[in-house]
């Protein structure tokens, strides 16, 4: 992974000594609360409901045991012991005092971390596939590319305050895991007609109150011209974006407002009136990025399985279980990828206890080569697992309560903090996360159902990702009461969509029935194989629509 | 009208504060100053803006809230419950659940 | 309000026009678009100095082959929020090669000089008194020392790493 040169630790150590004395300013009055709140934001401090919440960027979701290992001392002396993951590869801590956070900053900075950007109408964090690096489908390492666009990208002057908030994903495979099309600007890696690695670089994807796609502005960008284009799609955005109304300043309504062409047309002029010159990407740049990314001392024949492994397997079902659906396939022969689940049972999705961050990181240290990654599904990723080491992994997570074997299953659902912590939210969406946990917790039911993606969302931010869950649940206020739509079809993947809302709102004690109808419509009606995405795309709402609500 | 509190963050460290009567800001709804007219809701709202203004709590505002029979008041609704009690997903939860603050 | 320019305080002998070219013959006036657009050729022949205004709706395009006219280009910010001049500085310097002084004006703070100053601007105008807008600049300047981004002034290639060092073995 990424390590910093004095450069960057000169970097986050003067950021941090810079957010202090903006703490400072604040709390003697030189800066009032309005002054002070895009300083704040920047730095990832929001305000909540009960409390300040920090956000800290983790690039690309990519972590060190020793980060993690700080996460884990900051949750216990700043916060209360826990940390959430969220739908951003980033981590969230719900308590701690504002007093405090110069601290956190500089414990942060001393193992390379900070929250920069992770708020604020800047550029966010990059984020890219969890399994970059080691997906069998790869074509490229989106992490190398991750990285440049984040230093790119940090304290940047012209584009620290744009219209609102710019979200920047990349994949390096075909299969799109990083839900590129739902990006502000999603970058897919892919060969030029040379056989060079460029990108089809695509704009204005956003979920929120407009849900919209992404369209491609260029199909080929040579990876020399990335940081020259996305700073002219910047430019222009930070120009035209709309600045009269916080619900339509994504760049997703420029988009829609003057069309693609344009779009591309303004772009393509700022991109020919650029010096571009001093912003190309020099393949020796390329390469001192990509050197510290360079695969670990992976052991050569290494088993794909072991005769304990076999045995466990036939004997254990909950490690057979968690071998068929949290172990994916590695380009190294011998490797895993192994999902850690962070959706226990009934248990709140994303969040990790102080004790599990510990444990995480001592078995990185032991099978992982001391690095993890975290997904926008909200859970963790080992990517560098012997095969051999896998039942010993999974007894370890099982005592930690982190071997669930769920992932990609109905109770691996993504649901945002909602109004349990979030000052915009309208409903809750945890609770409900975790009936529907409980109503599903049978493995066999579950893998008789299979991939079904449940995202939920507690307001129309979307933080939760509903429009792009297979089954969306979006919690709205109805005079006072919890309220939730159901969406149907979303996709955040290569063939992206977004949900259709089936019907009127559902009382929050209906969810759960809800979901088991339409199911049930879905296992009576599916092909042979078919999954719940693609019966849906065949089947249309109607049948879905008809038993939910004709019935009543 | 509708009886009235006041409600904000404490800068210092966020948690959920009340206006009490002497002008002072807890972290315990059942104690807080309440208002019955617009003229006793205006004089929150200048408490508020005081309070801001000397750096003790951020985001003032006023809720509606319900009175219990002794007239101590009651959130309305699911957003003020969460934040005078937290979240309700925790078994910790803000120091008006330890009062018994009728938490669901 | 003051202006800083280089670190300190500097006189400000530039007004607002408010006539055409002809009364304000004197010079040292700046006008806005809609000035400039009344009497274009007038403004043309005025021997100077003469500066403009542009508010945050009006890039530096409007009037791109007349911008090595003016000897000063104020840029408003109406809010520190609103970041479209940002995006101006950058194309008066590097699209336009704008050389005269580029000055911030509206709703500029003390934690955004030095955004503004990367991005091409070199003199700001402050609600504060001389000294403590000479100070506000010098702890602005100071706090950040490492730019990611190479700006005009800078002329080096992207990421480039001026002087650092590989760290010890942290994280």
């Amino acid at each position: 992974m990424y390590k910093y040169d004095s450069f960057d630790e000169t970097f986050v150590a003067e950021r941090s000594r810079q957010f202090r004395g903006q703490v400072a300013r604040r709390l003697s009055g030189e800066l009032s609360e309005e002054q002070f709140r895009p300083l704040r934001l920047m730095n990832g401090v929001y305000l909540q409901l009960h409390a300040y919440m920090l956000r800290i960027a983790i690039p690309y979701g990519l972590l060190s045991s020793t980060q993690l290992r700080r996460l884990a001392h900051i949750a216990r002396r700043y916060d209360r012991g826990y940390g959430h993951i969220t739908t951003r590869q980033n981590i969230q801590f719900n308590w701690p005092r504002l007093a405090d956070i110069p601290d956190i900053l500089d414990a942060l900075a001393e193992v390379e971390m900070h929250a920069v950007q992770t708020s604020g109408n800047c550029i966010r964090n990059v984020t890219a596939d969890p399994f970059a690096g080691v997906a069998p489908d790869e074509i490229e390492d989106p992490r190398v590319w991750s990285e440049i666009i984040r230093q790119w990208s940090t304290l940047h002057p012209e584009f620290s305050f744009l219209p609102r908030k710019f979200k920047i994903a990349v994949t390096g495979a075909p299969r799109d895991r990083a839900a590129i099309a739902l990006h502000d600007i999603g970058l897919r890696l892919r060969r030029g007609a040379d056989g060079e690695i460029g990108f089809e670089v695509l704009v204005g994807g956003g979920q929120g109150r407009t849900p919209m796609l992404a369209k491609t502005i260029r199909d080929y960008v040579p990876a020399r011209d990335l940081l020259s284009y996305l700073e002219a799609i910047l430019h222009v955005y930070n120009q035209f974006g709309r600045r009269d109304n916080k619900y339509k300043a994504r760049i997703k309504i420029l988009v829609h407002e003057i069309g693609i062409d344009k779009m591309r047309d303004d772009v393509e002029a700022a991109w020919a009136d650029m010096r571009r010159d001093e912003l190309e990407l020099a393949p020796t740049i390329v390469e001192r990025i990509r050197a510290h990314f360079a695969p670990p001392a992976y052991l050569s024949d290494l088993p794909h399985t072991t005769p304990e492994i076999e045995l466990q397997a036939k004997s254990n079902e909950a490690f057979a279980g968690w071998l068929r659906h949290n172990v994916h396939d590695h380009k190294q022969p011998g490797y895993a990828a192994v999902t850690v689940s962070l959706k226990p049972t009934g248990g709140i999705p994303g969040d990790i206890t102080a004790e599990q961050m510990e444990a995480v990181a001592d078995l990185a240290d032991r099978y992982g080569f001391g690095e993890l990654r975290a997904t926008h599904e909200q859970n963790l990723v080992f990517a560098d697992i012997p095969r051999r080491d896998l039942h010993d992994l999974w007894r370890a997570l099982v005592a930690q309560g982190l071997a669930t074997p769920n992932a990609g299953l109905i109770t691996d659902i993504i649901a945002c903090p909602g109004l349990d912590y979030c000052a915009l939210a309208n409903a809750r969406s945890i609770p409900l996360a975790q009936q529907l946990s409980d109503r599903f917790a049978d493995l066999k039911r579950q893998e008789d159902i299979g991939d079904l993606k449940i995202k939920i969302s507690g307001c129309i931010n979307a933080c939760g990702h509903h429009h792009v869950g297979h089954i969306g649940i979006l919690g709205v206020d109805k005079k006072g009461q919890e309220l939730y739509q159901i969406t149907l079809g979303g996709s955040a993947d290569e063939n992206a969509s977004i949900g259709e809302i089936v019907g009127p709102g559902v009382a929050p004690d209906k969810v759960p029935d809800a979901v088991e109808t339409i199911v049930g419509v879905y296992l009576a009606r599916r092909n042979a194989g078919e999954s719940f995405l693609d019966a849906y795309r065949r089947l249309g709402a109607a049948p879905f629509k008809e038993a939910l609500y004709d019935r009543d | 009208m509708t009886a009235k509190i006041a409600t904000a963050n404490r800068l210092l460290d966020g948690a959920v504060v009340y206006l009490g009567p002497d002008g002072d800001w807890s972290e315990a709804i059942g104690g807080a100053r309440v208002a019955r007219d617009a003229d006793q809701a205006a004089e929150l709202e200048a408490q508020g803006r005081e309070a801001l203004a000397a750096r003790h709590v951020v985001e003032p505002y006023l809720i509606d809230v319900a009175l219990s029979d002794d007239g101590r008041p009651v959130p309305i609704g699911w957003r003020e419950t969460i934040r005078a009690n937290g979240p309700t997903v925790l078994n910790q939860t803000g120091p008006s659940a330890a009062q018994g603050g009728g938490h669901v | 309000m003051t202006v800083i320019r280089n670190g300190r305080v500097v006189p400000d002998s530039w007004r607002p026009a408010r006539g055409g070219p002809a009364a304000e013959k004197a010079g040292h006036v700046y006008v806005t678009p809609d000035q400039w657009a009344a009497d274009p050729d007038g403004w043309r022949a005025h021997p100077g100095p003469i500066g403009l205004r542009l508010a945050s709706d009006q890039p530096p395009a409007m009037l791109a082959d007349d911008l090595g006219r003016f000897d000063l280009i104020l840029l408003e910010f109406p809010a520190f929020t609103d970041g479209r001049a940002y995006s101006y500085a950058r194309q008066l310097r590097e699209r336009h090669g704008y050389a005269g002084e580029l000055r911030a004006v509206g709703d500029v703070l003390r934690d955004q000089l030095l955004f503004m100053f990367r991005c091409g601007i070199d003199s700001f105008e402050v609600d504060l008194g001389g000294n403590a807008a000479a100070e506000a600049w010098a702890e602005a300047a100071a706090e950040i020392s490492v730019w990611y981004q190479s700006m005009p002034a800078d002329r080096r290639p992207p990421l480039a790493r001026p002087g650092a060092r590989r760290a010890g073995g942290r994280g």
